[in-house]
Protein backbone atom coordinates (compact mmCIF):
# COMPACT_ATOMS: atom_id res chain seq x y z
CA UNK A 1 0.00 0.00 0.00
CA UNK A 2 3.00 2.31 0.72
CA UNK A 3 3.48 2.31 -3.08
CA UNK A 4 -0.19 3.96 -3.48
CA UNK A 5 0.40 7.07 -1.57
CA UNK A 6 3.16 7.84 -3.79
CA UNK A 7 1.02 7.83 -6.60
CA UNK A 8 -0.82 11.32 -7.95
CA UNK A 9 -4.47 11.82 -7.79
CA UNK A 10 -6.61 11.81 -10.68
CA UNK A 11 -10.30 12.61 -10.02
CA UNK A 12 -10.38 14.68 -6.74
CA UNK A 13 -14.32 15.22 -5.93
CA UNK A 14 -15.15 17.82 -3.60
CA UNK A 15 -18.34 18.16 -1.34
CA UNK A 16 -20.28 16.57 -4.32
CA UNK A 17 -24.36 17.15 -3.95
CA UNK A 18 -26.44 14.98 -6.43
CA UNK A 19 -30.28 15.29 -6.41
CA UNK A 20 -33.78 13.62 -8.13
CA UNK A 21 -36.63 16.06 -8.74
CA UNK A 22 -35.94 18.14 -5.15
CA UNK A 23 -34.81 14.92 -3.51
CA UNK A 24 -31.35 14.28 -1.69
CA UNK A 25 -29.44 11.61 -3.21
CA UNK A 26 -25.65 12.21 -2.40
CA UNK A 27 -24.65 14.55 0.43
CA UNK A 28 -21.50 16.17 0.12
CA UNK A 29 -18.72 13.21 -1.15
CA UNK A 30 -15.67 14.49 -0.63
CA UNK A 31 -13.00 11.43 -1.74
CA UNK A 32 -9.93 11.12 -4.40
CA UNK A 33 -9.05 8.45 -6.84
CA UNK A 34 -5.85 7.89 -7.08
CA UNK A 35 -4.59 7.39 -10.71
CA UNK A 36 -4.13 3.35 -12.29
CA UNK A 37 -5.62 2.08 -9.26
CA UNK A 38 -9.26 0.30 -9.11
CA UNK A 39 -11.32 2.48 -6.57
CA UNK A 40 -14.88 0.46 -5.40
CA UNK A 41 -17.60 1.90 -4.02
CA UNK A 42 -19.63 0.02 -2.13
CA UNK A 43 -23.28 0.25 0.09
CA UNK A 44 -26.99 -0.79 0.41
CA UNK A 45 -29.69 -0.35 -2.17
CA UNK A 46 -30.32 3.17 -2.77
CA UNK A 47 -27.33 4.43 -1.14
CA UNK A 48 -26.64 6.42 -3.96
CA UNK A 49 -23.44 5.01 -4.69
CA UNK A 50 -24.47 4.51 -9.15
CA UNK A 51 -25.85 8.09 -8.84
CA UNK A 52 -21.92 9.01 -7.44
CA UNK A 53 -20.28 7.24 -10.43
CA UNK A 54 -22.98 8.93 -12.91
CA UNK A 55 -21.83 12.26 -11.62
CA UNK A 56 -18.42 11.57 -12.41
CA UNK A 57 -19.32 11.27 -16.53
CA UNK A 58 -22.40 13.59 -15.75
CA UNK A 59 -24.60 10.90 -17.21
CA UNK A 60 -26.68 11.83 -13.96
CA UNK A 61 -27.57 15.30 -15.49
CA UNK A 62 -29.33 13.53 -18.42
CA UNK A 63 -32.34 12.61 -16.08
CA UNK A 64 -34.42 14.82 -16.20
CA UNK A 65 -35.17 17.11 -12.76
CA UNK A 66 -31.46 16.10 -11.79
CA UNK A 67 -29.07 18.26 -10.35
CA UNK A 68 -25.54 18.39 -9.56
CA UNK A 69 -23.09 20.35 -7.34
CA UNK A 70 -20.16 20.72 -5.77
CA UNK A 71 -16.84 20.13 -7.73
CA UNK A 72 -14.99 17.20 -9.52
CA UNK A 73 -11.16 17.88 -10.73
CA UNK A 74 -9.56 16.31 -13.48
CA UNK A 75 -6.17 17.19 -14.75
CA UNK A 76 -7.01 21.09 -13.08
CA UNK A 77 -10.23 20.99 -14.08
CA UNK A 78 -13.71 21.01 -12.31
CA UNK A 79 -15.49 19.21 -14.70
CA UNK A 80 -18.81 19.71 -13.78
CA UNK A 81 -18.38 23.45 -14.56
CA UNK A 82 -20.63 24.72 -17.26
CA UNK A 83 -17.42 25.27 -19.83
CA UNK A 84 -16.62 21.69 -19.77
CA UNK A 85 -18.37 19.96 -22.42
CA UNK A 86 -19.90 16.73 -21.41
CA UNK A 87 -19.71 15.42 -24.60
CA UNK A 88 -15.92 15.89 -24.70
CA UNK A 89 -15.87 14.73 -20.53
CA UNK A 90 -17.07 11.35 -21.64
CA UNK A 91 -14.22 10.56 -23.97
CA UNK A 92 -11.97 11.20 -20.93
CA UNK A 93 -14.25 8.97 -18.53
CA UNK A 94 -15.93 6.13 -20.15
CA UNK A 95 -18.43 3.90 -17.98
CA UNK A 96 -19.39 0.41 -18.53
CA UNK A 97 -23.34 -0.52 -17.25
CA UNK A 98 -25.08 -3.31 -15.45
CA UNK A 99 -26.36 -4.76 -18.07
CA UNK A 100 -24.32 -5.91 -20.76
CA UNK A 101 -25.76 -3.35 -23.85
CA UNK A 102 -23.78 -3.60 -27.57
CA UNK A 103 -25.57 -1.68 -29.49
CA UNK A 104 -28.15 -3.07 -31.72
CA UNK A 105 -27.82 -4.10 -35.16
CA UNK A 106 -24.01 -3.40 -35.05
CA UNK A 107 -21.24 -6.46 -35.41
CA UNK A 108 -18.36 -7.06 -32.52
CA UNK A 109 -16.13 -4.84 -34.97
CA UNK A 110 -18.72 -1.72 -35.53
CA UNK A 111 -19.73 -2.00 -31.85
CA UNK A 112 -15.76 -1.66 -30.57
CA UNK A 113 -15.08 1.34 -32.96
CA UNK A 114 -18.33 3.18 -32.17
CA UNK A 115 -17.45 5.68 -29.70
CA UNK A 116 -14.44 6.29 -32.68
CA UNK A 117 -16.69 6.21 -36.10
CA UNK A 118 -19.11 8.25 -34.61
CA UNK A 119 -16.45 10.77 -34.37
CA UNK A 120 -15.59 10.62 -37.36
CA UNK A 121 -12.72 8.44 -37.50
CA UNK A 122 -13.13 6.07 -40.64
CA UNK A 123 -9.18 4.88 -41.28
CA UNK A 124 -10.03 1.19 -42.04
CA UNK A 125 -6.18 0.74 -41.00
CA UNK A 126 -6.24 2.50 -37.61
CA UNK A 127 -9.88 0.95 -36.65
CA UNK A 128 -8.53 -2.54 -37.42
CA UNK A 129 -5.65 -1.65 -34.88
CA UNK A 130 -7.21 -0.38 -32.23
CA UNK A 131 -10.12 -3.42 -32.14
CA UNK A 132 -7.33 -5.94 -32.41
CA UNK A 133 -5.92 -3.73 -29.38
CA UNK A 134 -8.88 -3.02 -26.95
CA UNK A 135 -10.40 -6.49 -27.83
CA UNK A 136 -7.17 -8.15 -26.89
CA UNK A 137 -7.29 -5.81 -23.16
CA UNK A 138 -10.64 -7.11 -22.49
CA UNK A 139 -9.78 -10.50 -22.90
CA UNK A 140 -11.82 -10.86 -25.67
CA UNK A 141 -10.01 -11.59 -28.67
CA UNK A 142 -9.19 -14.85 -29.04
CA UNK A 143 -13.11 -15.86 -28.81
CA UNK A 144 -14.04 -13.37 -31.22
CA UNK A 145 -10.98 -13.05 -34.03
CA UNK A 146 -12.80 -15.24 -36.54
CA UNK A 147 -16.20 -13.66 -36.04
CA UNK A 148 -15.80 -9.98 -36.01
CA UNK A 149 -18.38 -9.17 -38.38
CA UNK A 150 -20.89 -11.71 -36.47
CA UNK A 151 -23.91 -9.22 -34.19
CA UNK A 152 -22.72 -7.97 -31.30
CA UNK A 153 -25.76 -9.68 -29.60
CA UNK A 154 -24.94 -12.46 -30.62
CA UNK A 155 -22.81 -13.22 -27.94
CA UNK A 156 -22.45 -14.83 -24.77
CA UNK A 157 -23.48 -12.32 -21.39
CA UNK A 158 -19.94 -12.23 -20.36
CA UNK A 159 -19.01 -11.75 -23.89
CA UNK A 160 -20.79 -8.65 -24.25
CA UNK A 161 -19.69 -7.74 -21.26
CA UNK A 162 -16.22 -8.05 -22.28
CA UNK A 163 -17.37 -6.55 -25.68
CA UNK A 164 -18.95 -3.34 -23.87
CA UNK A 165 -15.40 -3.01 -21.88
CA UNK A 166 -13.50 -2.84 -25.15
CA UNK A 167 -15.93 -0.74 -26.73
CA UNK A 168 -15.57 1.52 -23.79
CA UNK A 169 -11.42 1.09 -23.98
CA UNK A 170 -11.00 2.16 -27.92
CA UNK A 171 -11.56 6.10 -27.13
CA UNK A 172 -8.83 5.79 -24.53
CA UNK A 173 -10.59 7.23 -21.86
CA UNK A 174 -8.36 8.29 -18.36
CA UNK A 175 -11.08 7.09 -15.80
CA UNK A 176 -13.49 3.52 -16.71
CA UNK A 177 -16.67 3.54 -14.50
CA UNK A 178 -18.02 0.56 -13.87
CA UNK A 179 -21.68 0.48 -12.31
CA UNK A 180 -22.66 -3.21 -11.08
CA UNK A 181 -20.72 -4.65 -14.29
CA UNK A 182 -20.83 -8.30 -13.02
CA UNK A 183 -24.18 -8.42 -11.49
CA UNK A 184 -26.19 -9.68 -14.39
CA UNK A 185 -23.26 -12.09 -14.89
CA UNK A 186 -22.48 -15.45 -13.96
CA UNK A 187 -19.74 -16.56 -11.69
CA UNK A 188 -17.14 -17.41 -14.69
CA UNK A 189 -18.15 -14.72 -16.16
CA UNK A 190 -17.55 -12.52 -13.38
CA UNK A 191 -14.71 -14.09 -12.48
CA UNK A 192 -12.81 -13.32 -16.22
CA UNK A 193 -13.89 -9.53 -15.55
CA UNK A 194 -12.61 -9.00 -11.88
CA UNK A 195 -9.32 -10.81 -13.45
CA UNK A 196 -9.32 -8.47 -16.52
CA UNK A 197 -10.03 -5.38 -13.84
CA UNK A 198 -6.77 -6.59 -12.29
CA UNK A 199 -5.03 -6.13 -15.73
CA UNK A 200 -6.32 -2.93 -16.90
CA UNK A 201 -5.83 -0.74 -14.05
CA UNK A 202 -2.48 -0.42 -15.98
CA UNK A 203 -4.23 1.24 -18.93
CA UNK A 204 -6.95 3.16 -16.85
CA UNK A 205 -8.09 3.96 -13.31
CA UNK A 206 -11.21 2.42 -12.51
CA UNK A 207 -13.59 3.41 -9.94
CA UNK A 208 -16.41 0.17 -9.99
CA UNK A 209 -19.86 0.15 -7.90
CA UNK A 210 -20.13 -3.26 -6.76
CA UNK A 211 -22.98 -4.59 -4.30
CA UNK A 212 -20.92 -7.45 -3.92
CA UNK A 213 -18.07 -7.28 -1.11
CA UNK A 214 -16.46 -10.09 -1.58
CA UNK A 215 -15.79 -8.42 -5.03
CA UNK A 216 -14.72 -5.40 -3.79
CA UNK A 217 -12.65 -7.09 -1.57
CA UNK A 218 -11.05 -9.20 -4.13
CA UNK A 219 -10.11 -6.45 -6.70
CA UNK A 220 -9.78 -3.05 -5.42
CA UNK A 221 -7.11 -0.63 -3.59
CA UNK A 222 -9.45 1.72 -2.42
CA UNK A 223 -12.64 1.06 -0.85
CA UNK A 224 -15.69 3.62 -0.14
CA UNK A 225 -18.80 2.62 1.99
CA UNK A 226 -21.92 4.54 1.27
CA UNK A 227 -24.82 5.01 3.05
CA UNK A 228 -28.16 7.17 2.61
CA UNK A 229 -26.21 9.31 0.00
CA UNK A 230 -23.36 9.79 2.46
CA UNK A 231 -19.53 8.39 2.41
CA UNK A 232 -19.67 6.90 5.30
CA UNK A 233 -16.00 5.92 5.18
CA UNK A 234 -13.08 5.60 2.76
CA UNK A 235 -10.01 4.12 3.17
CA UNK A 236 -7.23 1.24 1.92
CA UNK A 237 -9.63 -1.71 1.45
CA UNK A 238 -7.84 -3.92 3.14
CA UNK A 239 -7.92 -1.59 6.03
CA UNK A 240 -12.09 -1.64 5.45
CA UNK A 241 -12.51 -4.80 5.67
CA UNK A 242 -10.96 -5.67 7.89
CA UNK A 243 -10.66 -3.00 10.37
CA UNK A 244 -12.94 -0.05 9.89
CA UNK A 245 -13.28 2.92 11.90
CA UNK A 246 -17.06 3.54 11.80
CA UNK A 247 -19.49 1.14 13.29
CA UNK A 248 -22.11 1.46 10.50
CA UNK A 249 -19.27 0.23 8.03
CA UNK A 250 -18.62 -2.54 10.42
CA UNK A 251 -22.45 -3.60 11.15
CA UNK A 252 -22.66 -3.37 7.27
CA UNK A 253 -19.46 -5.84 5.94
CA UNK A 254 -20.28 -7.86 8.77
CA UNK A 255 -23.66 -8.18 6.98
CA UNK A 256 -25.95 -7.23 10.22
CA UNK A 257 -27.84 -4.70 7.91
CA UNK A 258 -28.32 -3.33 4.55
CA UNK B 1 -45.97 -38.64 10.08
CA UNK B 2 -47.31 -40.47 7.07
CA UNK B 3 -50.90 -39.92 5.87
CA UNK B 4 -53.26 -42.43 4.49
CA UNK B 5 -56.36 -40.17 3.59
CA UNK B 6 -55.94 -36.85 1.55
CA UNK B 7 -56.35 -33.80 3.59
CA UNK B 8 -59.38 -31.71 3.32
CA UNK B 9 -56.70 -29.00 1.71
CA UNK B 10 -55.22 -30.98 -0.91
CA UNK B 11 -58.77 -32.32 -1.15
CA UNK B 12 -59.95 -29.02 -2.61
CA UNK B 13 -56.59 -28.35 -4.23
CA UNK B 14 -57.66 -31.37 -6.49
CA UNK B 15 -61.27 -30.44 -7.20
CA UNK B 16 -60.02 -26.64 -8.34
CA UNK B 17 -57.52 -28.00 -10.26
CA UNK B 18 -59.59 -30.53 -11.78
CA UNK B 19 -62.39 -27.31 -12.82
CA UNK B 20 -59.33 -25.44 -13.95
CA UNK B 21 -58.27 -27.85 -16.53
CA UNK B 22 -61.48 -28.31 -17.64
CA UNK B 23 -62.09 -24.18 -18.13
CA UNK B 24 -58.37 -23.90 -20.07
CA UNK B 25 -59.96 -26.90 -21.89
CA UNK B 26 -63.51 -24.67 -22.55
CA UNK B 27 -61.26 -21.42 -23.48
CA UNK B 28 -59.03 -23.11 -25.87
CA UNK B 29 -62.08 -24.03 -28.05
CA UNK B 30 -63.21 -20.92 -27.51
CA UNK B 31 -59.78 -19.73 -29.29
CA UNK B 32 -59.72 -21.99 -31.70
CA UNK B 33 -63.55 -20.77 -32.67
CA UNK B 34 -62.02 -17.19 -32.89
CA UNK B 35 -59.50 -17.68 -34.72
CA UNK B 36 -61.54 -19.69 -37.18
CA UNK B 37 -64.18 -16.49 -37.30
CA UNK B 38 -61.38 -14.34 -38.02
CA UNK B 39 -59.81 -16.05 -41.13
CA UNK B 40 -62.52 -17.05 -42.84
CA UNK B 41 -63.66 -13.84 -44.22
CA UNK B 42 -60.25 -13.41 -45.02
CA UNK B 43 -59.69 -16.53 -47.21
CA UNK B 44 -63.13 -16.59 -48.84
CA UNK B 45 -62.54 -13.25 -50.09
CA UNK B 46 -59.24 -14.30 -51.09
CA UNK B 47 -60.76 -17.24 -52.90
CA UNK B 48 -63.47 -15.28 -54.46
CA UNK B 49 -61.26 -12.35 -55.79
CA UNK B 50 -58.41 -15.25 -57.36
CA UNK B 51 -61.83 -17.28 -58.96
CA UNK B 52 -63.11 -14.09 -60.18
CA UNK B 53 -60.32 -12.23 -61.43
CA UNK B 54 -57.35 -15.37 -62.45
CA UNK B 55 -59.69 -15.36 -65.95
CA UNK B 56 -59.20 -11.87 -66.64
CA UNK B 57 -55.15 -12.19 -65.89
CA UNK B 58 -53.36 -12.35 -69.17
CA UNK B 59 -50.66 -10.45 -70.95
CA UNK B 60 -52.97 -7.85 -72.47
CA UNK B 61 -53.92 -6.79 -68.85
CA UNK B 62 -50.02 -5.77 -67.72
CA UNK B 63 -49.52 -4.58 -71.20
CA UNK B 64 -52.16 -2.55 -73.12
CA UNK B 65 -54.18 0.35 -72.30
CA UNK B 66 -58.08 0.28 -71.30
CA UNK B 67 -60.03 -0.61 -74.83
CA UNK B 68 -62.69 1.45 -75.71
CA UNK B 69 -65.83 0.67 -74.82
CA UNK B 70 -67.70 -1.82 -76.57
CA UNK B 71 -64.16 -3.39 -77.99
CA UNK B 72 -63.17 -6.51 -76.28
CA UNK B 73 -59.46 -6.81 -74.95
CA UNK B 74 -57.41 -3.95 -73.51
CA UNK B 75 -55.83 -3.83 -69.90
CA UNK B 76 -55.14 -1.93 -66.98
CA UNK B 77 -51.35 -1.22 -67.63
CA UNK B 78 -51.87 2.50 -67.09
CA UNK B 79 -53.45 1.85 -64.06
CA UNK B 80 -50.47 -0.85 -62.62
CA UNK B 81 -48.16 1.76 -63.69
CA UNK B 82 -50.04 4.52 -62.25
CA UNK B 83 -50.29 3.56 -58.72
CA UNK B 84 -46.78 2.65 -58.77
CA UNK B 85 -45.95 6.25 -59.33
CA UNK B 86 -48.48 7.39 -57.12
CA UNK B 87 -47.41 5.05 -54.02
CA UNK B 88 -43.45 6.11 -55.01
CA UNK B 89 -44.90 9.66 -54.92
CA UNK B 90 -46.59 9.14 -51.30
CA UNK B 91 -43.69 7.52 -50.03
CA UNK B 92 -40.90 10.05 -50.70
CA UNK B 93 -43.52 12.62 -49.21
CA UNK B 94 -44.83 10.49 -46.35
CA UNK B 95 -41.81 8.39 -45.18
CA UNK B 96 -39.45 11.35 -44.17
CA UNK B 97 -42.43 13.11 -42.53
CA UNK B 98 -43.32 9.99 -40.84
CA UNK B 99 -39.77 9.00 -39.52
CA UNK B 100 -38.79 12.40 -38.77
CA UNK B 101 -42.18 12.68 -36.69
CA UNK B 102 -41.69 9.05 -34.99
CA UNK B 103 -38.15 10.23 -33.88
CA UNK B 104 -39.74 12.92 -32.57
CA UNK B 105 -42.09 12.02 -31.05
CA UNK B 106 -39.88 8.84 -29.07
CA UNK B 107 -37.20 11.02 -28.11
CA UNK B 108 -38.34 14.05 -27.45
CA UNK B 109 -41.99 12.97 -26.44
CA UNK B 110 -42.26 14.37 -23.00
CA UNK B 111 -42.77 17.79 -23.46
CA UNK B 112 -46.15 19.45 -23.77
CA UNK B 113 -45.52 20.06 -27.20
CA UNK B 114 -45.19 16.60 -28.23
CA UNK B 115 -48.30 15.57 -26.82
CA UNK B 116 -49.69 17.69 -29.04
CA UNK B 117 -48.03 16.70 -31.62
CA UNK B 118 -48.55 13.37 -30.99
CA UNK B 119 -52.48 13.63 -30.09
CA UNK B 120 -52.77 15.46 -33.72
CA UNK B 121 -51.17 12.26 -35.10
CA UNK B 122 -53.49 10.65 -33.64
CA UNK B 123 -56.71 12.87 -34.63
CA UNK B 124 -54.98 12.38 -38.66
CA UNK B 125 -55.21 8.44 -38.15
CA UNK B 126 -58.38 8.84 -37.48
CA UNK B 127 -59.84 11.07 -40.30
CA UNK B 128 -61.65 9.37 -42.87
CA UNK B 129 -59.47 8.96 -46.23
CA UNK B 130 -61.95 10.42 -48.08
CA UNK B 131 -61.65 14.08 -46.30
CA UNK B 132 -58.02 13.87 -46.72
CA UNK B 133 -59.22 13.57 -50.18
CA UNK B 134 -61.46 16.51 -50.05
CA UNK B 135 -58.59 18.49 -47.71
CA UNK B 136 -56.25 17.90 -50.94
CA UNK B 137 -58.96 18.69 -53.24
CA UNK B 138 -59.10 21.91 -51.58
CA UNK B 139 -55.29 22.94 -51.24
CA UNK B 140 -54.03 21.68 -54.92
CA UNK B 141 -56.62 20.80 -57.20
CA UNK B 142 -58.94 23.92 -56.71
CA UNK B 143 -55.55 26.28 -56.88
CA UNK B 144 -54.24 23.99 -60.30
CA UNK B 145 -57.11 23.99 -61.91
CA UNK B 146 -56.82 20.26 -62.50
CA UNK B 147 -57.17 16.92 -61.28
CA UNK B 148 -53.10 15.88 -61.00
CA UNK B 149 -51.22 12.89 -60.03
CA UNK B 150 -49.01 15.19 -57.53
CA UNK B 151 -52.60 15.54 -55.84
CA UNK B 152 -53.21 12.13 -55.65
CA UNK B 153 -49.10 11.37 -54.64
CA UNK B 154 -49.85 14.33 -51.37
CA UNK B 155 -53.29 12.81 -50.34
CA UNK B 156 -51.95 9.04 -50.29
CA UNK B 157 -48.90 10.90 -48.35
CA UNK B 158 -50.80 12.41 -46.04
CA UNK B 159 -52.50 8.96 -45.45
CA UNK B 160 -48.80 7.31 -44.65
CA UNK B 161 -47.96 9.47 -42.00
CA UNK B 162 -49.96 8.62 -38.83
CA UNK B 163 -48.98 5.00 -39.40
CA UNK B 164 -45.59 5.32 -40.03
CA UNK B 165 -44.95 8.30 -37.29
CA UNK B 166 -46.62 5.69 -34.38
CA UNK B 167 -44.95 2.69 -35.42
CA UNK B 168 -42.01 4.29 -35.55
CA UNK B 169 -42.09 5.95 -31.98
CA UNK B 170 -43.60 2.39 -30.95
CA UNK B 171 -40.31 0.72 -32.56
CA UNK B 172 -38.11 3.55 -30.95
CA UNK B 173 -39.06 2.89 -27.43
CA UNK B 174 -38.47 -0.31 -27.34
CA UNK B 175 -34.66 0.54 -27.44
CA UNK B 176 -34.11 0.59 -23.58
CA UNK B 177 -32.74 3.57 -21.75
CA UNK B 178 -29.38 1.63 -20.73
CA UNK B 179 -28.59 1.63 -24.39
CA UNK B 180 -29.15 5.35 -24.83
CA UNK B 181 -26.51 6.15 -22.20
CA UNK B 182 -23.98 3.58 -23.58
CA UNK B 183 -23.68 5.84 -26.35
CA UNK B 184 -23.40 9.30 -24.20
CA UNK B 185 -21.02 7.51 -21.99
CA UNK B 186 -18.77 6.84 -25.05
CA UNK B 187 -18.96 10.77 -25.54
CA UNK B 188 -21.63 10.56 -28.73
CA UNK B 189 -23.32 13.74 -28.91
CA UNK B 190 -27.63 12.83 -28.77
CA UNK B 191 -28.47 13.44 -31.80
CA UNK B 192 -25.37 10.91 -33.25
CA UNK B 193 -26.55 8.52 -30.80
CA UNK B 194 -30.10 8.83 -32.01
CA UNK B 195 -29.51 8.78 -35.52
CA UNK B 196 -26.33 6.56 -35.94
CA UNK B 197 -27.36 4.05 -32.61
CA UNK B 198 -31.00 4.09 -32.05
CA UNK B 199 -32.43 5.01 -35.39
CA UNK B 200 -30.03 2.52 -37.13
CA UNK B 201 -30.45 0.08 -35.08
CA UNK B 202 -33.76 0.03 -35.66
CA UNK B 203 -33.93 0.22 -39.18
CA UNK B 204 -35.23 -2.95 -40.14
CA UNK B 205 -38.29 -2.73 -38.02
CA UNK B 206 -38.87 0.72 -38.86
CA UNK B 207 -38.80 -0.42 -42.46
CA UNK B 208 -41.79 -2.65 -41.46
CA UNK B 209 -43.91 -0.43 -40.61
CA UNK B 210 -43.07 1.35 -43.52
CA UNK B 211 -43.57 -1.40 -45.62
CA UNK B 212 -46.87 -1.94 -44.42
CA UNK B 213 -48.61 1.56 -44.78
CA UNK B 214 -46.85 1.62 -48.36
CA UNK B 215 -49.00 -1.46 -49.29
CA UNK B 216 -52.12 -0.10 -47.15
CA UNK B 217 -52.35 3.01 -48.89
CA UNK B 218 -51.72 1.17 -52.86
CA UNK B 219 -55.39 0.41 -52.32
CA UNK B 220 -56.40 3.60 -51.27
CA UNK B 221 -59.46 4.62 -53.33
CA UNK B 222 -61.61 7.14 -51.68
CA UNK B 223 -58.36 9.91 -51.72
CA UNK B 224 -57.63 9.69 -55.12
CA UNK B 225 -61.18 10.09 -56.63
CA UNK B 226 -60.95 13.85 -56.52
CA UNK B 227 -57.24 14.33 -56.58
CA UNK B 228 -55.20 11.87 -59.10
CA UNK B 229 -59.18 11.56 -60.40
CA UNK B 230 -58.30 8.64 -63.31
CA UNK B 231 -56.87 8.21 -67.02
CA UNK B 232 -57.54 6.04 -69.80
CA UNK B 233 -54.10 7.00 -70.90
CA UNK B 234 -50.72 6.55 -70.27
CA UNK B 235 -48.99 8.60 -67.64
CA UNK B 236 -48.52 12.28 -69.09
CA UNK B 237 -46.72 13.61 -66.05
CA UNK B 238 -47.42 14.46 -62.46
CA UNK B 239 -49.57 17.46 -63.24
CA UNK B 240 -52.00 15.53 -65.04
CA UNK B 241 -54.89 13.43 -63.98
CA UNK B 242 -53.27 9.77 -63.39
CA UNK B 243 -55.03 6.25 -64.10
CA UNK B 244 -54.52 4.00 -60.55
CA UNK B 245 -55.76 0.04 -59.84
CA UNK B 246 -58.17 1.14 -57.01
CA UNK B 247 -60.10 3.56 -59.05
CA UNK B 248 -59.61 1.78 -61.98
CA UNK B 249 -61.54 -1.02 -60.26
CA UNK B 250 -64.34 1.17 -59.36
CA UNK B 251 -64.68 2.47 -62.37
CA UNK B 252 -65.36 -1.08 -64.00
CA UNK B 253 -66.94 -2.54 -61.35
CA UNK B 254 -70.24 0.22 -61.35
CA UNK B 255 -69.73 -0.17 -65.45
CA UNK B 256 -72.44 -2.26 -67.11
CA UNK B 257 -70.19 -4.01 -68.88
CA UNK B 258 -69.34 -7.76 -68.26
CA UNK B 259 -65.89 -7.45 -69.73
CA UNK B 260 -64.66 -4.24 -67.36
CA UNK B 261 -66.24 -6.27 -64.34
CA UNK B 262 -64.47 -8.74 -65.18
CA UNK B 263 -61.31 -6.85 -65.62
CA UNK B 264 -62.04 -5.12 -62.24
CA UNK B 265 -61.73 -8.46 -60.40
CA UNK B 266 -58.57 -8.87 -62.24
CA UNK B 267 -57.09 -5.25 -60.78
CA UNK B 268 -58.71 -6.41 -57.44
CA UNK B 269 -56.60 -9.60 -57.83
CA UNK B 270 -53.38 -7.88 -58.29
CA UNK B 271 -54.11 -5.27 -55.47
CA UNK B 272 -54.32 -8.27 -52.53
CA UNK B 273 -51.47 -10.29 -54.40
CA UNK B 274 -49.32 -7.45 -54.12
CA UNK B 275 -50.43 -6.41 -50.62
CA UNK B 276 -49.91 -10.33 -49.37
CA UNK B 277 -46.74 -10.51 -51.26
CA UNK B 278 -45.16 -7.38 -49.54
CA UNK B 279 -46.67 -8.76 -45.94
CA UNK B 280 -45.11 -11.81 -46.68
CA UNK B 281 -41.71 -10.58 -47.99
CA UNK B 282 -41.35 -8.06 -45.53
CA UNK B 283 -42.34 -10.41 -42.83
CA UNK B 284 -40.03 -13.12 -43.95
CA UNK B 285 -37.05 -10.45 -44.70
CA UNK B 286 -37.56 -9.36 -40.46
CA UNK B 287 -37.49 -12.83 -39.23
CA UNK B 288 -34.18 -13.65 -41.15
CA UNK B 289 -32.74 -10.30 -39.30
CA UNK B 290 -33.68 -11.02 -36.05
CA UNK B 291 -32.87 -14.86 -36.61
CA UNK B 292 -29.13 -13.82 -37.60
CA UNK B 293 -29.07 -11.23 -34.41
CA UNK B 294 -29.53 -14.22 -32.58
CA UNK B 295 -27.77 -17.47 -33.44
Amino acid sequence: MNTMELRETLLDVRNLHASFGGIAALHGISLSVIANSVTAIIGPSGCGKSTFIRCLNRLHEEVPGATTQGEVWLDGQDILSADVDPVTLRRKIGMVFQKPNPFPAMSIYENVVAGLTLAGVRRRSVLNEVVEKTLNLAALWDEVKDKLHHPGSSLSGGQQQRLCIARALAIEPRVLLMDEPTSALDPISTARIEELIGELKREVTIVIVTHNMQQAARISDKTGFFLLGELVEFTDTSVLFTAPKDPRTERYITGRFG
Amino acid sequence: MRRTQPSALSQLVEITYKRRRLVTRAMMIVLIAAFLVATVPLFSVFFHVVRQGLPALNMDFFTHLPAPVGEAGGGLANALLGTIILVVLASVIGIPWGVVIGIFLSEYGKSRFAALVRFSVDMLASIPSIVIGLFVYALVVIPMKRFSGLAGGLALGILMVPTIARTTEEILKLIPVHIREAGLGLGVPRWKMILFIIVRGSMGAIATGVILSVARVAGETAPLLFTALSSRFWFGGLDQPIASLPVQIFNYAISPFEEWQSQAWGGALVLILFVFVTNIITRLALRRAHGSGQS
